[in-house]
């Protein structure tokens, strides 16, 4: 029992490391790469454009959400017109960054993983080694620096959205006054939410990116499956743990940023 | 006699408990196509992949043009990447690149040329090989055949002095085999690089190959001319010689119909 947990201690620490390893791998890769930008805008088009129909979808409906429950809650106590400022803390502080994060997982992230796998199953990143051209900074360093941008991008765009998704709920359908539903946002947040939300969405971003490139980058160490089996356990995987590792991050910056 | 291009000495190479390679000596001459054969299984690929720093060996040295190759000299590294071409069994391209950009890629991640530069020599590398008129395709659009010559394009661009190949006709037929044997041959003497071959096609490496060695159980059993091959008596050589031989006629008895 002893001897298991040990070993699996270890086992972890020791991936943790590896994990470090490659993060710093792929920002040192940043430096030496050559043509960056032009990766870094292909990796803006996978993380933004073929992520903005989920993105805004869940939004409208996130906002559409907390509009309705929003007014049934606070019209208990006659508080209709704080709808706009609970809608606001509510998406700036914690949904838009979870959520968005979690939807360019599912969507960029899940791709990504799925890409590296394959392109390491197909030798086309021990090809790329053997040009003499960094892996590391050819793959998974323009898609980390797109991710720092990309991530607080899309992040704000999902409080748009959620807003005007609330607006609609509360507004158009229950009858708050729009002008009271909007003064009441612009009351209730301030520059340290915005900063937070902003924090929360790069390292969202930068944690999520690099736990799907790991994954996919080393498909062929998967100790369960080989192959198009390893490929998609190690998609699976990097989606799970990115998602738990959202979660569990958003808790811990909250606690220090409240 | 000159100095070697590629020098190998006592290199070894165990997986777990398996050893692989179990301390190979071999030295390949400038210009020379130069040909391991063996069975499947017997580590060829593993051994040209030690030799492209694509695997660390556990023990032995590697000299390129008479520079040791070592993890803690990274400058002998990088040039013998820069001097140096691989050929994989799976081509290794990039769909999501035109034909003609996996081919720009070496020179455009490696080189400082501009972009026209690369555009120019990256389409001459197309033309050399007969492909020009499929740059702007993706390699998953083009055949088995075109795919290869693709392959050996990227390989070739950046006018390498060392190219490995591995098992370059892997899951080709007999036809595209000899085709692209003979590619290699033709273009090794077009473009004067040094060509070093795993394979388990005999004929066809017989004829197109300055040199072969045997690969067998982790050790060469045999290095000479294809000449000296053909007429050795070593058992070992001879029973490779036959199994390849026994394999060919039990596929023919195969194809001839029943009386």
């Amino acid at each position: 029992m002893v001897g298991v947990i040990g070993r699996n201690t270890l086992d972890l620490v020791s991936r943790l490391g590896e994990f470090a390893m490659f993060v710093v791998a792929s920002f040192r890769g940043a430096m030496g790469a050559r043509r960056l930008p032009r990766r870094i805008v292909r990796a803006f088009y996978e993380q933004g454009a073929l992520c903005l129909p989920v993105i805004l979808i869940v939004g409208i409906f996130t906002g559409l959400v907390l509009g309705l429950q929003g007014y049934y809650v606070l019209s208990r106590f006659g508080s209709e017109g704080l709808l706009g400022a609970l809608v606001s803390l509510s998406l700036v502080r914690e949904m838009a960054p979870v959520l968005a994060a979690l939807m360019i997982v599912g969507q960029a992230g899940s791709a990504l993983a799925a890409e590296l796998g394959i392109q390491r199953n197909s030798e086309q990143i021990v090809a790329l080694e053997t040009m003499g051209i960094d892996s590391h900074g050819y793959l998974v360093s323009p898609r980390l620096l797109a991710a720092i941008i990309v991530f607080p991008l899309q992040t704000a765009l999902f409080v748009a959205i959620g807003l005007y998704g609330g607006s609609l709920s509360g507004s158009v359908l229950l009858g708050v006054d729009p002008g009271i539903y909007w003064s009441a946002v612009d009351r209730a947040v301030e520059m340290a939410d915005v900063r937070e939300c902003f924090i929360k969405a790069a390292t969202f971003g930068v944690l999520t990116i690099s736990i799907c490139s790991y994954y996919g980058y080393n498909a062929h160490r998967c100790s369960t499956a080989t192959g198009a089996q390893a490929v998609s356990a190690s998609t699976t995987r990097a989606v799970v743990l990115s998602s738990i590792v959202v979660l569990a991050v958003d808790y811990a910056i909250t606690s220090f940023l409240v | 006699m000159a100095a070697p291009l590629l020098q190998v000495s006592g290199l070894r190479k165990s997986f777990g408990s398996q050893e692989v390679l179990s301390g190979i000596n071999l030295e390949v001459q400038r210009g020379q196509v130069f040909t391991i054969l063996g069975p499947s299984g017997a580590g060829k690929s593993v051994f040209l992949k030690c030799l492209g720093g694509v695997i660390a060996q556990d023990a032995g040295e590697v000299h390129f043009d008479g520079r040791l190759l070592s993890a803690s000299n990274p400058a002998s590294v990088a040039d013998f990447r820069h001097r140096c071409s691989f050929l994989f069994q799976s081509n290794a391209l990039f769909d999501s690149l035109t034909a003609l950009e996996n081919v720009a890629l070496p020179l455009e991640q490696t080189t400082d040329l501009s972009s026209r530069e690369i555009r120019e020599q990256a389409m001459e590398a197309l033309r050399q090989l007969e492909i020009d008129t499929f740059a702007s395709r993706s390699p998953s659009q083009m055949s088995g055949g075109m795919q290869k010559r693709l392959a050996l394009a990227r390989a070739i661009v950046t006018k390498p002095e060392l190219v490995f190949f591995d098992e370059p006709t892997a899951g080709l037929d007999p036809l595209r085999r000899n085709a692209v044997f003979a590619m290699i041959a033709r273009y090794q003497r077009q473009l004067a690089f040094t060509a070093l071959v795993v394979t388990h096609d005999v004929p066809e490496a017989l004829v197109t190959s300055d040199r072969v060695a045997l690969l067998e159980g982790g050790q060469l059993r045999f290095n000479g001319t294809p000449a000296e091959f053909s007429a050795s008596t070593l058992p070992v050589v001879t029973g490779f010689r036959d199994s390849v031989e026994a394999l060919g006629n039990t596929l023919a008895a195969l194809q001839t119909p029943e009386k």
